[in-house]
């Protein structure tokens, strides 16, 4: 059951509005936005699907490193090809809302990390994470010798069973320390 | 674990029995002997020597036909795994629970088992067996493992059928789930949910609390979108936390806190004391200055007999019908009463009360989230996993938010080395001469001005007293006091800054709170010798002087005029600083980089002018000028746009790491430590010592407010006998205050030593966990390295026994 034409139904409505995190002014705002970005004769289409590429069109993602992560975890395509339906957009805006519990918000932040999405965060997830974050240009990249470094480090801290990898109870421990982690975890549309 | 799995199905029973009876595992060498007996016994059975304890598999060059490995760990034992291996590996649930649908279900199955379980009578633990492992009895896990999808999606809906509607709906919202399953799930509950209630026939009261419970549900939510479609300023604190990030966005979120204080402090005022005043207007008396333009600065002259001040509230009973006079409309005997001086008392009182609980609250949420338990030095994963803003929008800020992180993980992993680098005594004398210097200096600095204050203030006062009638002369003059206050508090930060530059700081947070302290004790100064100013010499002379004999409203027009001048610094400051700072950067020194926004100097301005307006003089200032939250309003209004396209054009994200949370702790700190403790001091001595003057006040006719409200009671006491016990009450409480604030204190702290032993014991709890999980993460790399060695076993059958069995007694012989 998707959307209808370009008006959402009224019990719709109060059903995302009892599953997610967002309020009614949010659902109807997150639904103006992507009927924006369908074709026309895309909008008649009972359920809708928004290729990758529109949807990283979207200001509040364009600029994001972690942009192309973000639109495969939310997807539920069988192509695995990151293209969304108006749900999974629901989902992404729930979940990185202002109403989200840490729990959930840990839970995505742990599987957008998880670049080979094998359920930890081994050494090559923590070098592509690492490489998201300090950016594209050579001068802010770490050599290979701190990334070794920092990747020890983070796996002594992090790291409670010594396996080798941060899984995501480890993960939700860490993040669990940090006060500020719920405030950064936000897109508003 | 206890019973099944890795050691074939026909464990005999008495491994079970032979632990217990043996007690504890204390002695290792019985567990040992018993674990190496079971493994001697299953060679036996199945022909192999599986002896072999842990090991570590050295490569088999021999061994054709190798499964793909892949590194477990990159420690320098290198393990490598097969691929059976590692198909059991990755579905262990420490690592399904992280992708796949089925973990997540029987996770939260489990979940609301332990919900209704916490609804329900304990099972006793004499149910359950006793194990090898203590920690996880009582807790009947469930081997879920070879449950279908569907039978574990079933019982998930059962259990979450019977849990209460509240809580279903807050554990469907918290699962994380795409919305298409959830939405299944709910379909089906409600489905079953309807099936249920058919069969059985509710009681019509329980039906009846559902259905007012549904109500009101409905009616909560549709307040909630109320008030979220009413959000104020949504767009541009958006846009400021596109380019700024989340240091920036604190400032102004500050702000808008700051805005609806004021905002419910107008509505209560107003709608008890302006209100009635301004409807029932007293009679004017007929010298009344005009209004010219410089009222809006100074407060005086037109402004002094309006509901702006004090002196203009009426003491009696409104509506104000002299006995003889019987022309006036409103004096008919069926009109209303109101009497003004109590609400006047009991109003600010209320306030001063509601604004103390919103803050001590808010200080103690925000100090909970901030504060962490855990004092382990974690602080690169946490900078890894927890730095990136997701509200950062704008590439160019994007591009300074990836740069800052990679300066910030530099450092913390240059930390380790720096460490190490010696601090000869000449640099540490040479860096605390330094310190010690730029303290002289600034503490120095402060205490020169706060004496110029005082002298000025004094000959200020002096020259208003000896001059002669008002005139606009005397009026503009009466301004220079708050430009001199207003100037001291614009210079005085530069000069910080100037000293902070040739100091050097081991760590960055350092810096900030030597700065924030400083300006601290500025600002602190400066409102004391004010305050000082206010009710020692200026309500002390009320007797000497007619200028001064309604010195309740000249405070308040002081008040209004520091309020007002402070705020016309503050914009010159922002748009002649800020601008001229950045053109100055650009064309002369070329830079590219502009000015960073710098946050704690902006939000203790915040605070300092909240607290002119509220706090230390200020519930001198509510009780002096019950208007003054709204000039408060419009002063925060316009500070909000004009700081907003100031910081929009001429500054820069900052480049310097700033604790959103901690930081907004400290302010709230600040907010309610020594702005309000030190406003309800100064409340305190207002009320209960000093003399109102006689003629212009609603406590008219009474020595000191206090007593006014006294024989208020006592009035109402003497009208209704049953009011007895609030003489009393106020007798105890309100004439002693020092019982009051020492019963306070030695609550407080009750309870301070109470949290702080929970505390401890969490920490101890967390210590001794933490082992725990690392002895079970022993226990699984020996588990593994059991199945590694299993499989390898059943690929080269019995090529090695006799090698692997002299190995075995090698090892023991070690040990």
């Amino acid at each position: 059951m998707g959307t209808t034409a370009s008006q959402l139904a009224k019990d719709s409505l109060s059903e995302y509005q009892e599953l997610t995190f967002l309020t009614k002014q949010e659902i109807l705002l997150a639904h103006r936005r992507f009927t924006e970005l369908l074709d026309r004769d895309e909008r008649n289409h009972p359920n809708p699907r928004v290729p990758m590429e529109v949807i990283l069109t979207l200001p509040e993602l364009k600029s994001n490193p972690f942009k192309t992560r973000i639109c495969q975890v939310f997807s539920t395509s069988e192509d695995k090809d990151g293209s969304l339906t108006f749900e999974d957009f629901l989902d992404l805006l729930s979940a990185f809302s202002d109403s989200a519990t840490l729990e959930i918000k840990s839970h995505y932040a742990f599987r957008i990390f998880d670049f080979d999405d094998d359920g930890t965060l081994d050494c090559g997830d923590l070098e592509k994470l690492v490489n998201c974050l300090t950016g594209e240009t050579e001068d802010t990249r770490l050599s290979s010798e701190e990334m070794r470094q920092l990747i020890n480090n983070i796996l002594d801290e992090s790291d409670i069973d010594k396996d080798g990898t941060v899984n995501l109870s480890e993960f939700q421990h860490v993040i669990s320390r940090s006060p500020d982690f719920v405030s950064s975890f936000k897109i508003v549309l | 674990l206890q019973q099944s799995g890795l050691f074939g199905p026909n464990v005999p029973q008495k491994e079970d029995s032979e632990y217990g009876q043996q007690g504890s595992p204390a002695d290792e060498n019985v567990v040992h002997d018993s674990f190496s007996q079971l493994i001697a016994e299953q060679s036996q059975n199945e022909g192999l020597s599986d002896a072999i304890e842990l090991q570590h598999l050295q490569g088999n060059p021999d061994d054709k036909g190798r499964d793909n490995v892949a590194y477990l760990s990159p420690s320098e034992n290198r393990d490598r795994w097969s691929s059976a291996t590692l198909k059991i590996l990755s579905s262990m649930p420490s690592r399904t629970i992280g992708r796949s649908r089925g973990a997540i279900i029987s996770q939260y199955y489990n979940r609301t088992t332990e919900l209704r379980r916490r609804t329900q009578k304990r099972a006793s633990i004499k149910d359950f067996s006793r194990s090898a492992r203590p920690s996880i009895r009582g807790y009947g896990v469930e081997v879920d493992t070879t449950d279908s999808a569907e039978k574990k999606q079933e019982r998930l809906v059962k259990n979450l059928q019977d849990l209460s509607a509240v809580d279903r709906m807050r554990m469907l919202k918290e699962m994380p789930l795409n919305l298409s399953e959830k939405k299944d799930l709910r379909r089906l509950t409600l489905e079953m949910t309807k099936r249920t209630r058919s069969s059985s026939n509710l009681p019509c009261c329980s039906y009846l609390k559902f259905q007012i419970i549904l109500a009101l549900r409905h009616s909560w939510y549709s307040c909630l979108s109320f008030l979220h479609s009413l959000q104020l300023w949504q767009m541009p604190l958006k846009r400021v936390s596109g380019r700024f990030g989340s240091g920036v966005l604190s400032y102004f979120l500050f702000l808008k806190t700051l805005l609806f204080f004021n905002v419910f402090l107008f509505l209560v005022l107003g709608s008890f004391l302006v209100f009635p005043q301004a409807v029932y207007l007293p009679e004017l008396p007929e010298s009344r200055t005009p209004f010219t333009g410089l009222e809006l600065l100074t407060g005086g002259g037109y402004f002094s007999n309006t509901l702006l001040y004090y002196g203009y509230y009426s003491n009696h009973t409104l509506p104000n019908c002299p006995k003889n006079n019987s022309t006036r409309p409103e004096c008919d005997s069926r009109s209303l009463s109101y009497n003004m001086p109590l609400a006047y008392f009991f109003t600010i009182g209320l306030s001063f009360f509601i604004t103390c609980i919103i803050l001590v609250y808010s200080m103690s949420k925000s100090f909970g989230q901030s504060f962490r338990i855990d004092k382990s030095n974690g602080m690169l994963a946490m900078k890894v996993f927890c730095s990136w803003d997701f509200k950062v929008i704008k590439r160019s800020s994007v591009k300074l938010l990836s740069e800052n992180i990679c300066t910030q993980l530099k450092e913390l992993l240059g930390d380790t080395h720096h460490r190490l680098v010696s601090n000869t005594i000449l640099d540490k004398l040479i860096k605390l001469l330094i310190h010690g210097l730029s303290w002289t200096l600034c503490l120095g600095a402060t205490a020169g001005c706060v004496a110029g204050i005082y002298c000025f203030s004094d000959y200020m006062h002096k020259k208003v007293r000896l001059s002669g009638d008002p005139g606009l002369l005397k009026e503009a003059s009466l301004l220079a006091l708050p430009v001199l206050v207003s100037f001291i508090n614009l210079m005085l930060p530069i000069l910080f800054q100037l000293t902070a530059w040739m100091e050097k700081y081991n760590s960055p947070s350092l810096r900030t709170f030597v700065s924030l302290s400083r300006n601290l004790i500025l600002k602190v100064s400066v409102l004391g010798v004010l305050c000082f100013h206010w009710l020692k010499r200026v309500a002390g002379s009320a007797n000497d002087d007619k200028t001064f004999k309604c010195w309740e409203s000249f405070v308040g027009q002081d008040l209004y005029r520091f309020l007002v001048i402070d705020f016309i610094f503050s914009l010159l400051d922002t748009l002649f600083g800020e601008l001229l700072w950045r053109l100055f950067s650009d064309k002369v020194l070329k830079r590219n980089r502009r000015p960073g926004f710098d946050i704690a100097k902006n939000v203790l301005d915040l605070i300092y002018g909240q607290t002119l307006a509220w706090y230390r003089p200020c519930c001198l200032g509510l009780l002096f000028t019950p208007l003054l939250p709204a000039v408060q309003i419009l002063k925060l209004l316009l500070l909000f746009y004009i700081k907003m396209s100031s910081v929009m054009m001429n500054c820069q994200a900052p480049s310097r790491p700033y604790r959103v949370s901690q930081m907004t702790t400290i302010f709230i700190t600040l907010l309610c430590f020594p702005s309000f403790l030190g406003s309800s001091v100064c409340v305190t001595y207002t009320m209960w010592r000093l003399p109102s003057s006689g003629s212009c006040d609603p406590f008219r006719g009474n020595k000191t407010m206090i007593q006014a409200g006294k024989q208020r009671i006592a009035e109402l006491v003497d009208e209704n006998r049953s009011l007895s016990f609030l003489a009393d009450a106020h007798t105890y409480l309100v004439e002693n205050p020092l019982f009051l604030f020492v019963g306070a204190a030695i609550f407080l702290w009750i309870v301070i030593y109470f949290q702080s032993q929970v505390v401890d014991g969490q920490r101890k709890i967390i210590a001794l966990l933490q082992e725990q999980i690392e002895n079970e993460g022993e226990d699984k790399k020996f588990l593994i390295t059991r199945l590694q060695s299993v499989h390898e076993r059943k690929r080269t059958p019995a090529r090695n026994l006799p090698s692997q069995v002299s190995l075995w007694i090698a090892e023991r012989r070690a040990c």
